[in-house]
């Protein structure tokens, strides 16, 4: 029992101190902060780093995962009582709610993630954060926060684009193969349609953006030591993310349905 | 002028620096030496309010930096030029742009007057030319080169440079010593050298500080370092072969 409790204070204790430095790292983004003329610029640049290179991977991703939720609701509607609209209307269900966010966002935890935990790390190992400090700037405010500002600013619109093409995904893969037509999956796609779910994308995706921009920030700007030491940091940094995403995702599914 | 006193710090309950104390002078090349492992980087660090010493003041020119806020430090910060031991380039500008940095950051010159200030400063480094080239396309020595570019590009009072000559070759090396002497005496500014560089002692060491096991135990210039009586310097010292042969001549 005392072992026990050892054991869980320690943990606890240990949480609480991660948690503790994860938020004066968050505190220092908005302290001392430089001109805004600089984060304009610097937010620009990370927006096409962070959203625009990763419109690629996220249209196949969302095209697939819409066309493979097609075929597989389909093969498991069994029941021929059940109309064949409701394929493509649970096909736009799946893709707003979870889909074109939280699995979109699993994929850039690992494309952007990575990026930006590599990049810090790489920086701090190579002594340019130290040179961005004694030049008296603040080095985690200028390279962060344009990073977290376009992370949030991006992700909902790439879930907006994801969630566009997911259902075009299964569209395509419907109507080509000859599951439904393509009123059928229009009309299930319209039908009972409540237009506050088309929110729920962008609230998640935003939340997503920020979790996985600081928590990867976060790992690579402590790295210490070497090459070795920027790998392990931006593994830490997606396995985290997506670790704070599937709990977010929970919560969220709890506070906005 | 630069004075630290009583630096330590610890690293895990290791100590690394002992109540280190020291004056660097203006118009100065000073240097800290020692064997790798002494707490050389970690002074400098120290002294840059980059690593938190666990106690001891740095003044420079008599105002204290450690110990005041950060806007303050902000502005003495200014003052400052670092070349750090890689160079410590932004990989993703050039190297007009590397120069001018500090500049766009923390002044409001003008593009053309920022654009001036680069170019000086490339020609006093003997980098004309090389602006357009991304960091990746030069060699070490350009590199170090560029680093003392940046380094004295807002017109410093005090120069630090993390051991200027590491995984350079001979030549450049002398080269490098070459420049921030000349930079020294030219700008009459204090410079701070961490080397373990037996060329550079000898060549353009004024005031020279030697640590051991983060400890001080000499301070010295290039002529009496090689006549010091200190076990632990004369050793350090004479490491190097040329150096070890040239003693044995003298001692015919």
């Amino acid at each position: 029992m005392f072992d026990y409790l050892c054991v869980s204070s320690f943990i606890i204790v240990y949480m609480l101190k991660l948690l503790g430095k994860f938020f004066i790292f968050l505190n220092e983004l908005f302290t001392r902060r430089e001109s805004a003329k600089v984060y304009w610029y610097r937010f620009l640049d990370e927006c096409i780093t962070i959203g625009i290179d990763s419109v690629l991977i996220i249209a196949i991703v969302a095209l697939f995962i819409g066309a493979v939720t097609c075929v597989q609701i389909f093969a498991n509607l069994v029941s021929p009582v059940i109309p064949l609209y409701i394929v493509g209307n649970i096909v736009r269900d799946m893709t707003l709610l979870e889909l074109s966010s939280t699995f979109m966002c699993v994929v850039l935890a690992g494309k952007v993630g990575s990026n930006i935990a590599g990049e810090l790390g790489t920086m701090r190992i190579t002594e340019q954060i130290d040179a961005l400090e004694v030049m008296g700037i603040n080095s985690a405010s200028y390279l962060v926060l344009p990073k977290l500002l376009a992370a949030v600013f991006t992700f909902p619109i790439l879930a907006i684009f994801s969630g566009f093409l997911g259902i075009f995904g299964g569209y395509l893969a419907g109507t080509l193969t000859g599951i439904l037509t393509p009123e059928q999956y229009i009309y299930g796609i319209r039908f009972s349609f409540i237009p506050y779910n088309l929110t729920i994308p962008i609230i998640k995706s935003a939340v997503f953006g920020f979790l996985i921009a600081t928590i990867s920030a976060y790992k690579g700007y402590h790295t210490r030591g070497g090459a070795l030491e920027v790998g392990k940091a931006s593994t830490a940094a997606v396995t985290n993310s997506c670790i704070a995403i599937l709990i977010a995702d929970y919560l969220l599914a709890e506070l906005l349905t | 002028m630069i004075e630290i006193k009583n630096i330590s710090k610890a690293f895990n309950g290791k100590v690394v620096l002992e109540n280190v104390s020291g004056i660097f002078k203006k118009g100065e090349t000073s240097l800290v030496i020692g064997a790798s492992g002494t707490g050389k980087s970690v002074l400098l660090k120290c002294m840059l309010d980059l690593v938190e010493p666990e106690s001891g003041d740095v003044f420079f020119d008599g105002r204290e930096f450690l110990h005041i806020s950060e806007n303050d430090r902000k502005d003495l910060r200014r003052e400052m030029g670092v070349l750090f031991q890689g160079g410590a380039l932004f990989d993703s500008k050039t190297v007009h742009q590397n120069i001018k940095f500090p500049l766009d950051m923390l002044t409001k010159m003008s593009e053309g007057e920022k654009n001036d200030r680069v170019e000086f400063c490339l020609h006093k480094v003997g980098l004309d030319g090389t602006g357009p080239r991304m960091p990746s396309e030069i060699s070490g020595g350009m590199k170090k080169r560029v680093g003392i570019a940046r380094a004295i590009v807002m017109n410093p009072k005090y120069l630090f440079c993390d051991e200027p000559n590491s995984g350079l070759d001979p030549l450049t090396s002398i080269k490098i010593d070459e420049l921030i002497k000349e930079i020294t005496d030219d700008f009459n500014i204090t410079t701070v050298v961490i080397t373990h560089d037996m060329n550079s002692v000898l060549s353009i060491g004024d005031n020279i500080m030697f640590l051991y096991k983060g400890k001080k135990i000499w301070e010295g210039d290039s002529t009496t370092i090689m006549t010091s009586s200190v076990k632990e310097l004369d050793e350090f010292v004479f490491s190097n072969h040329a150096l070890k042969k040239l003693r044995g001549e003298y001692s015919k």
